[in-house]
């Protein structure tokens, strides 16, 4: 008798609610739709993350793999209980978040990568991951790591939350960090925000496709950080070079 | 004394810089040197305010000038809290207008990000009065916030005449490649969506988060010579035609209104006074706008618009590029961002590419007199100078 191998491997998920979408207005007057993606959406995202991959600055490198990974993860059915939500600004990829349900108590923070920088969007991107595990999953708490300084100030400062470092986190089994839904409660009115229903044209504007960010992080190109990794301590030998040979 | 001219300028990006210290001070300085066509100096004096504490640096002066292959010219370290920069210039104005030098240069620099931004806060709150203020928790935000409400009540600034400075400095900051901020901002998005208030928390209310700089690393350079060599370098010949500076009480509760900014305002009369100018003269001008407030309330104290009316040039678009006298177009503190130390080198850099007409998108045009005003401490040791395009 055959064995269907991929029924073994395959974990099976949970009946879990869907994260309705949400519209809300950056800084800069853009308005930003969060919606969570099917696995039918997951190839139309590994594109803009695996260029982060090679940015060596602010952990962008690490995340996007284990973003890129996780990705993969849920598209191939490897991991049970995963979700994805993305951050769109006119159609175009501002964020991606996801996390998975650990248990009907407990949910799992995975990552948060901004494709675009600054205005908060990785903080809303980041709120509304906590909104789907307390206010939409009902869970008890979140279990929650930083891989960058920018991280712990967004999470574990702002939300202050409670340390479980008795329980390793899926990344990396370090000690984890939890907001609880008492937290997450006196952190909503100032952290958590968004509108709903969103607009019939926004959504379907941001279900039409997902764009490229349009300045997505990119590696270090200054001259005296690349000079300083190839040994020169002061870096000004290579731009009294340059001066020289007049480039600029 | 002799005349003193600008003879070359450098600066680097106002950012997080991934190098250290010595080296963000060099870089400009060697760009400052192409621009001058100078391969040595008299001469360096070195602005900073925080590399003993921030950086594991000390003896910052000594540093550069060996990195730069400067020696044996003379080396000065200044600390003169933010207006570090602006204090260094006029050291080296002095230098050469006594004819004690013909070439100095005079460099800012400021790795602040070194540390976290509640560190950072809490450095630069070490220049409050000890015992009157910073043992009890104020902070420049704290003192700034203080100083907007009164200004509020006073003279009717609002909420949205903060936030108009902000999206305006952002959008010249968006015209600026050296600024740290590249973001543009909307009064809808940090003021009236329902989202503002955490696009845009409060900081120290009446501030919020867009009221305020960043926390910047960054350096900048100016060389300054006499007449003569500044001939021979062919750059547009840029003057340094007035400096001024003036003090004020170290504990603002001291001051018999603390509305009242007596300390920029005698900095920028004495800077004026020795140009021979008026503020009427100014074209373009870069002020220390820390906090949104203090564009609005130097404006008026520097002699551009009238007491209390620094807000209604603000809403009558005086004050934007294409104005009748642009502020800020580097994007200001506010926005270009603010290494302390480094911040009045930064500003004079902004005048002279303003006067040279090599500031691009930015470009005011026929700028011929430009002005900056330089505020350390909360108002009590300002430093306001004057630039004159010549020829």
């Amino acid at each position: 008798m055959a064995i269907d191998l991929e029924k073994i491997l395959r974990p099976i998920d949970s009946p879990i609610p869907e994260f309705p979408p949400k519209l809300m207005t950056l800084a800069g007057g853009e308005e930003m739709v969060i919606r969570q993606v099917g696995r039918e959406e997951i190839p139309d995202l590994l594109p803009h993350v695996a260029p982060l991959m090679h940015v060596e600055r602010d952990f962008y490198n690490i995340v996007a793999s284990r973003v890129y990974a996780e990705l993969l993860g849920f598209y191939t059915h490897r991991v049970q209980d995963e979700y994805v939500l993305v951050a769109q600004i006119d159609g175009e990829l501002a964020a991606i978040v996801n996390g998975r349900r650990v248990s009907a108590e407990v949910g799992m923070s995975y990552h948060t990568l901004a494709l675009r920088r600054g205005l908060r969007v990785g903080a809303h991107a980041f709120a509304a991951k906590m909104e789907y595990h307390i206010d939409i999953l009902k869970q008890k708490e979140v279990l929650i790591v930083a891989e960058s300084p920018i991280g712990f100030r967004r999470w574990m400062i702002e939300y202050k939350l409670e340390k479980r470092f008795d329980i390793p986190h899926e990344l990396g089994g370090v000690p984890s960090w939890a907001l609880t839904s008492e937290l997450y409660d006196k952190a909503r009115s100032s952290l958590v925000v968004g509108r709903r229903p969103v607009p019939e044209h926004l959504l379907a504007k941001a279900k039409a496709g997902i764009t490229a960010p349009s300045d997505p992080p990119t590696p270090p190109i200054d001259l005296l950080a690349a000079t300083r990794s190839l040994g020169d301590s002061t870096a000004t030998a290579l731009i009294e070079q340059r001066n020289k040979l007049g480039g600029s | 004394m002799r005349e003193v001219y600008v003879a070359g300028i450098g600066i680097t990006s106002f950012t997080r810089l991934e190098y250290p210290l010595i080296e963000i001070a060099a870089y400009p300085a060697l760009m400052a040197l192409r621009d001058s066509s100078l391969d040595k100096i008299d001469h360096l004096y070195v602005a900073n305010m925080g590399a003993g504490r921030l950086n594991h640096q000390t003896g910052l002066a000594s540093a550069v000038v060996d990195n730069l292959s400067l020696t044996p010219a003379g080396a000065d370290g200044i600390e003169n809290g933010p207006a570090s920069g602006a204090s260094a210039i006029k050291q080296g104005f002095l230098a050469v207008a006594s004819g004690m030098h013909d070439v100095v240069m005079v460099i800012g620099a400021e790795k602040m990000r070194e540390v976290n931004n509640l560190e950072a806060t809490e450095f630069v709150a070490t220049l409050t009065h000890p015992l009157a203020e910073y043992i009890y928790g104020v902070t420049l935000p704290s003192l700034a916030g203080m100083f907007t409400r009164l200004y509020m009540e006073k003279y009717g600034v609002t909420s949205r005449h903060l936030a108009m400075v902000a999206v305006k400095n952002h959008a010249n900051a968006m015209l600026n490649p050296f600024a740290h901020l590249h973001e543009p901002i909307t009064i809808e998005g940090i003021l009236d969506s329902p989202e503002a208030a955490t696009n845009n928390p409060f900081v120290a209310d009446p501030l919020r988060f867009f009221d305020c700089c960043p926390v910047s690393d960054g350096a900048a350079c100016l060389i300054l010579t006499s007449a003569e060599v500044a001939r021979k370098c062919g750059r547009p010949m840029v003057r340094l035609a007035g400096v001024g500076q003036a003090t004020d009480t170290h504990a603002v509760h001291d001051r018999k209104d603390p509305t009242e900014l007596l300390a920029v305002r005698e900095a920028a009369r004495q800077s004026f006074a020795m140009a021979k100018l008026k503020p009427t003269d100014v074209n373009v001008a870069e002020l220390h706008d820390a906090f949104t407030i203090l564009e609005i309330a130097e404006s008026e104290e520097v002699g551009f618009f009238p007491k209390g009316q620094g807000h209604i040039a603000l809403e009558k678009g005086l004050t934007k590029l294409g104005g009748q006298l642009p502020i800020n177009t580097s994007g200001g503190l506010k926005a270009k961002g603010h290494p302390v130390g480094a911040t009045g080198v930064g500003q004079a850099h902004e005048i002279v590419q303003q006067l040279r007409g090599e500031a691009d998108k930015r470009q005011v045009k026929n700028a011929k007199i430009g002005f900056t005003c330089n505020f350390g401490g909360f108002g009590n040791n300002v430093v306001c100078l004057t630039f004159v395009r010549e020829n």
